[in-house]
């Protein structure tokens, strides 16, 4: 591993209303890692995801990629930087107006002015890689969640992205939908995607990474090895947490 | 008696000949109106669709600038506004290329027709935009912003395709209103519909017959409109997405037996 993280958080705090919904946040990632974020809702992971790509600039605190600060970039330079990173949302946002493979296509068009059979074609290849060549010409409304979700991946891969953010990508999803979601994002990471990655699939997160990051009101709580969540109520805030999630989905 | 009959005869021919001559002359308006209407929306779309996004989107002082607008040109009656710009604002104009360029310019009724329905109509479609765009889920901004797109790339490349489609059904209700405001226009004599049929009514009497044929224009230029409207709809419907949703939702909640 290079000593230089191709990710880094650095004392990132947003503050909304008053509200300090993130405290001094520090974090980063190597290349080819897989970091978990858990906790619970409302502390700040979101948020920080959102901080982090610059779609909520931090009130303080800044954010390396490959060395650069983000602070520090023009607003040109800002858009750019968002290309480097990818972002899944928990309900997908898929643009409603376009098919699966234009979904994909649109913003190596408008954003890095490939022509249009280009980036159609590149397009096909990253909904290919996804599993869904057949499903090319459906619009968002005609595809399950899963599907959609995998499009939203594809769409994501196609700018390049060097670090991938994903934000509860299989919580908006059917439970028998998450499976397929899930070995896109292994398959991924196993290929050497760096990923930030906020989840409550705590076996899915147990086994894909090395290091956990919890976070409560706004801060990270504690940093770990995936042991770091077991040892159950009695043992550290991650593992209570961990515990009490395992009560309510029986595993 | 056969001279009576003759005399009454060419009578009622020589007054059927009479009204279809003006008849056909206030037939004629049709293209004024038209003309007039298509010109004025476009002009609304054309200010109106940029005023909706500087609303939502904007900087303060953009949707303070914008807040003004809407309710200056929503708050005066088209009438007033049709004075303001002929009498007003094309008077000053007219005079100030005068004094600059020596050269005498006429602006006519039919464009200060056309610029005060444009203005008044940017006013209310913007509206109709800010309602659509407001409408479509944040994520959908969010998300294009996340893939690196600008600020107006993300608005004009995914926010206003939706947005515009979303509009269709108010705009088609915009035009129908904005069709019979334009009758307005004949106070400064754009030879349009309504001003043909006034000036035919003042020489021939025939009241009833030419305003309800006057009437009867604008009905078939509204029903076609809406018409033309409805169609571009459909071709541009996409599955899942605003109207065609509800579609879906109707099958599903209006099936007869549920009524009971």
């Amino acid at each position: 591993m290079s000593a230089q993280p191709l990710l880094e958080v650095s004392h990132v705090s947003r503050i909304i209303d008053g509200k300090t919904i993130l405290d001094d946040v520090s974090l980063s990632l190597g290349r080819g890692e897989l970091k978990v974020i858990i906790g619970p809702s409302g502390g700040g992971k979101s948020t920080l995801l959102q901080c982090v790509n610059f779609l909520q600039p931090p009130d303080s605190g800044d954010v390396f990629l490959d060395g650069q600060s983000a602070r520090e970039m023009s607003r040109q330079n800002i858009c750019a930087f968002r290309q480097k990173i990818g972002m899944i949302f928990q309900d997908f946002n898929l643009f409603d107006h376009l098919c699966a493979r234009d979904n994909v296509a649109i913003a190596l068009q408008k954003v890095k002015g490939q022509k249009k059979a280009l980036a159609r074609q590149r397009a096909m290849a990253e909904l290919e890689r996804v599993g869904l060549v057949e499903q090319a010409h459906l619009y968002p409304s005609q595809l399950s969640g899963g599907q959609k979700q995998r499009v939203s991946l594809a769409r994501a891969l196609a700018m390049d992205p060097m670090v991938m953010l994903l934000d509860e990508p299989t919580s908006a999803l059917d439970p028998e939908l998450i499976g397929e979601v899930l070995n896109v994002i292994a398959q991924l990471s196993r290929s050497g995607m760096t990923m930030l990655m906020v989840t409550h699939q705590i076996g899915f997160a147990r086994h894909l990474t090395k290091e956990i990051i919890f976070m409560e009101a706004g801060r990270v709580v504690e940093t770990g090895p995936p042991e770091l969540l077991e040892g159950g109520p009695e043992g550290g805030r991650a593992a209570a947490f961990c515990a009490k999630l395992a009560e309510v989905t029986g595993r | 008696m056969e001279f009576l009959t003759a005399a009454l005869s060419s009578d009622i021919l020589a007054g059927l000949t009479e009204f279809s001559q003006s008849a056909l002359f206030v037939a004629r308006g049709t293209g004024y109106t038209v003309a007039l209407i298509l010109g004025a929306m476009i002009l609304g779309l054309a200010l109106g669709l940029p005023l909706s996004t500087f609303e939502v989107y904007g900087a303060g002082w953009l949707r303070k600038i914008t807040w003004v607008y809407v309710w200056f040109f929503r708050g005066i009656p088209i009438l007033v506004l049709l004075f303001l710009i002929y009498f007003g604002v094309f008077d000053i104009i007219e005079s100030t290329v005068y004094k600059l360029f020596e050269t005498r310019i006429s602006l006519t009724p039919f464009t200060a027709s056309v610029i005060a329905l444009g203005l008044a109509s940017a006013a209310y479609q913007s509206q109709i935009f800010k309602g659509a765009i407001l409408s479509l889920p944040a994520g959908q901004f969010q998300a294009a912003r996340a893939l690196g797109f600008s600020r107006s790339q993300a608005i004009i490349h995914i926010i206003l395709p939706q947005a515009m489609r979303l509009s269709i059904p108010a705009w088609s209700n915009e035009y129908s209103i904005l069709l019979k405001d334009s009758a307005v226009a004949y106070v400064l004599g754009t030879m349009e519909i309504m001003a043909r049929t006034r000036f035919m009514t003042s020489t021939t009497f025939a009241h009833i017959r030419l305003y309800l044929l006057a009437g009867l224009l604008y009905y078939l230029l509204t029903w076609l409109g809406v018409k033309v409207l409805f169609k571009i709809e459909a071709k541009t419907r996409i599955p899942g997405l605003g109207h065609d949703a509800w579609r879906a939702d109707d099958q599903l909640v209006l099936k007869k037996r549920d009524l009971f």
